[in-house]
Formats: structure tokens, sequence, C-alpha cells
């Protein structure tokens, strides 16, 4: 059970708070959507999750403990843009196996060929990077993912496909998704949960006027 | 208004030392855009959309060689002229702020394209202030830097841009990906309202449902080629001609969700016949002797002998 208890986060001592009061618990193998306009705090809920920030109040905890500092972190995060996620000087395969090593049946799923493997990123397009970014998180040792509009960059052909498969691999691994879009179809097809983050800031519509999204 | 027929492009790279190959990129393009209409170029990543806006822009790598004909007002596009019309009669929206120089104010930054187009100083300035009005910017907009835009106001300045040059071309490369949807619709009406004013634009995406909202006709890109040019209503009434267009459109979230197998050819190694054939739920051994030629059904054109 990966359990968010009130959260509180903002990025700066006189910045407004990005993230107020916020709880939430995602049960192995749930999928959950959260929805909200850009500015209302998704990523950075996100990177709470998964312990790239650590909040002002309240904690994160994976079965009752604090998410591992050191180890290999069970919550991974995938973001939008595998060109920013992946080292550009590494080969396809040392990315793979940054951290434990990808299954090769999930790699044919996913439709990365072996002779990937051996060239760099930039000789990759988009679409087939954020497969090979998808393939280094999927093994069994991640038990709940965060996808933070990790197809938005992608033609409708490649969503269906890595959708297709990520839903099926967290079905078997019994792994909880966590899905970050602003495509409310997309998270119709996926989730039978969804989260709207509007509904929870009433009082602040003009966030998105003074923090900077691109 | 541009006209562009069987465009091919080649990188030439060279591979362990002095061996030499040729990676055929975009082969047998063909597009044309008249004045007052909006044609989306949809496709995958690598299909070769970006590589014909930077063609138009004669901002491919010193690599490149194209051959094929580019018309642009009924005058060949040749690299010299490319380097007169940029930044006056074809302008790029660009994707994100990130092409906005971050240290200077963005009322300055617009302004001064404004005054490289031949606008004096004085008059660049009320330019700039009425442009930024007409899209709902605040004055203090204007002594802004980038960073401080939030997302949808990096869109109207971007499209701002575009207006104070008067181009007659206008391509805006992937607007919209990650934007929230009210944000989307509204930097797509200002692509139509361009056109609308009487100039062509060309909105490059990989979003089908964003372009269908202003497109008059769209062009799919796949492999580097065109595979069909439908008019926006031949979607809706599935009255698609080539299967890789309708698997697409079947891939859709709100349709079937259900996606096509297989990965786009390599650039090294393109098959002899049609270049979707080894993904076609139609192949023939026809398809693989012979690349077909573009054809025109039903007001639209198609590159699939089955069509």
């Amino acid at each position: 059970m990966l359990n968010a208890e009130n959260l509180w986060f903002r990025y700066g001592t006189h910045l407004p708070w990005t993230i107020q009061e916020k709880s939430m618990a995602v049960a192995p193998g749930d999928v959950i959507g959260i929805m909200a306009p850009s500015g209302f705090g998704k990523t950075t809920l996100a990177k709470l999750l998964a312990g790239y920030l650590n909040p002002a109040k309240g904690n994160v905890t994976l079965d009752d403990k604090p998410l591992p500092k050191r180890s290999y972190n069970p919550v991974q995060l995938v973001f939008q843009n595998p060109e920013l996620a992946i080292n550009p000087r590494w080969r396809i395969d040392r990315i793979l196996r940054e951290g434990h090593p990808p299954l090769l049946r999930h790699l044919d799923a996913l439709g990365i060929s072996s002779s990937w493997l051996t060239r760099y990123p930039h000789e990759l397009s988009g679409g087939e990077l954020q497969r090979v970014a998808i393939a280094r998180v999927l093994n069994p040792q991640t038990r709940y993912l965060i996808a933070d509009e990790m197809t938005a960059m992608l033609d409708a052909n490649t969503q269906a496909l890595i959708w297709q498969v990520v839903l099926n691999i967290a079905r078997q691994q019994q792994m909880g998704l966590i899905i970050i879009s602003h495509d409310a179809r997309l998270l119709n097809r996926l989730c039978p949960k969804c989260l709207d983050l509007t509904h929870t800031h009433p009082s602040e519509p003009n966030l998105d006027e003074m923090l900077p999204t691109y | 208004m541009l006209s562009i027929s069987n465009l091919s492009i080649t990188f030439t790279q060279y591979n362990q030392g002095l061996r030499r190959k040729h990676l055929h990129v975009i082969t047998d393009l063909s597009l044309d855009v008249q004045a007052g209409e909006v044609v989306a170029v949809v496709g995958s990543s690598g299909s070769g959309k970006s590589l014909l806006a930077h063609t138009l822009l004669g901002i491919l790598p010193t690599n490149a060689e194209y051959t094929g004909t580019l018309l642009f007002q009924g005058q060949p596009l040749t690299q010299k002229r490319c380097e007169r019309l940029r930044g006056r009669a074809i302008a790029l929206v660009p994707q994100s702020v990130a092409y906005l120089d971050p240290l200077m104010k963005v009322g300055h930054q617009v302004q001064r394209v404004a005054q490289l187009n031949g606008v004096s100083p004085a008059a660049a300035r009320t330019l700039t202030h009425q442009t930024f009005q007409r899209y709902d910017l605040a004055t203090n907009t204007q002594r802004r830097y980038p960073f401080q835009l939030s997302g949808g106001m990096a869109r109207r300045v971007l499209v701002s841009t575009a207006v104070v040059t008067q181009a007659d071309l206008v391509i805006a490369d992937e607007p919209t990906p990650g934007l929230h949807p009210d944000v989307v619709r509204e930097a797509l009406t200002h692509l139509r309202e361009l056109a609308e004013a009487g100039r062509g634009v060309i909105l490059i995406t990989h979003d089908i449902e964003a372009a269908l909202q202003i497109a008059d006709r769209i062009a799919v890109f796949y492999a580097g080629t065109t595979v069909e040019i439908a008019a926006a209503q031949d979607f809706s009434t599935g009255r698609l001609r080539h299967p890789y267009t309708q698997a697409l459109w079947r891939s859709l979230p709100k349709n079937d969700f259900i996606p096509l197998p297989g990965n786009q050819p390599n650039p090294e190694q393109l098959p002899e016949g049609c270049l979707f054939s080894d993904r076609c739920p139609w192949v023939t051994p026809e398809c693989t002797a012979n690349r077909p030629a573009l054809r025109q059904i039903n007001n639209g054109w198609v590159r699939c002998i089955h069509a």
C-alpha cells in the first residue's frame, strides 16, 4: 500500500502552497488517474509520492515504512520527455540496465528490437525512446509506477500500444499505477478511479498565472 | 501558395571511418497549401514532420541533401530565397518558450521581430502593443521574462511573434502537447484566425484530435512520405482511404484504442515496395514489389494500390 497522508508542499517560503492537505492511498494492482489543468500541482504530487521531493508537512509511506533513501525505490516515475530522462552518452542496453534489468518478454511486448541495444539515444525517435524509458522501470522490483503525461508526446498508435502493454504487465505483477494526464478520454479508458485536483483547490484559481509552466 | 512535390531528403553519414552511408529520411513527399487554409501534418515521431518545417525554413543540417520541387508563390524556393523569406514571408510558431531569449523581456522580443521586418521602432512598438491587446495579454506582460509566463500566456506570445511579421505562410510546430484542453483550443483558434486573415497555415502535430478541430485538410505522414491527404470531415465520416490512417484513427482513446503492431521502418533499411507493407492488413505480392504512387480518390490523395 502506498500511502500519502496530509501532504503540504510549496517551492519557497513566500510562495503559495502548491499541495495542500492532500491524502491518497494506492493499493497493489490499483489504477488511479489524476487530472487537473497545468499549475495545479500534478507533477509536484507525483514527485512527492516518488520521493523526489520531501513534503513540508505530512508523510509518504510504503507498507507503513518510509520510502527507501538509498536502495532501489519501488515507486518509479516516468515523465513526458524521454530525452531528458536518460543519459544521452549511454547506449540503450546500458540505459535499460540502469536499475534492475528488465525482463526480456517485456522488451518484446513493447516492441524494442535487439538492434536498438547498441545504439545511442539520439539514433532513436521519441516514441522508441519512450518505450526504452518505460521498459527500464517495468522490472519486478517496481511496485508502483507513476506515469506523468507519459504518452502526451506520442502519436495515437504508439500511445495505444504502450498502454496496452503497461496495463497488462501491471495486472500480472500487481503493480499499482498512477496515471497523470490532461486527456480526459484517455483517463476514461484507462482508470476506473479518477482524482480531480481542481475540486480540492477552489480558492486558488490564480495559481496558473503565478507558476511558470512550459 | 506553397507546393511541394516529390521531395526527398537524404542524409549522408560516415560509418566506421570513411565508409559513407545514405539515410533516406524523406521519400516522395508531396503537399500543397493554399492561402487562407490550415493544413495539418500528422504522423508519428520520425515520420519527417519536423524535417519538412526545417526544409521550408532552410535550416537543414549541412549533411542533408534534397531533391524535388519546392514552389513558394510560384517561384522555386532555393536556399538563398529561404534565407531571405524566413521571418518575413515564412514564419515559425515554435513549440515552447524555450525558443525565446530567456534574458530579454517578451515585449522587446516581439517588437524586435517587427523591426527586423522593416517596421520603424515607433511603429513596431504600437504594433506589438496592438497585437498583445488582441491576444488578451495585459500591458505589463510586455515587461515580463519568458520564465514568468504561464503555459497559455506563452502560447499567445509565441503566436504574436508570427503575427507581427505579416508572413504569408505560418508553420506551427507541435504547438499543443502537454497543455490543458482549454489552452489547446485557444492556441488552435489563434491559428485558425491567421488562416481566416488570408495566410496559409501548416500545423505540424501528432495529435489528430487537435488537428481535426481547425484543419481544412490533413496530410498523414508515414516513414517520410505522405500516405494520405484527406479532408477533415473524412475522419469522422469513416471515408479514410489508407490503412495506416484508418489504424491511427482506430487507436484513439475515444475510438477502439487498439494499436497496430510493429514499428515504422528504419531509414537505413527501407522496404523495396510500399513503405507500409510490413504492417499492412491488406498486403499482397504487388505491394512488396513497387512503391505505389500518390493517386486521387474521392477528392483526396492516397498512396495505396488497394484503396
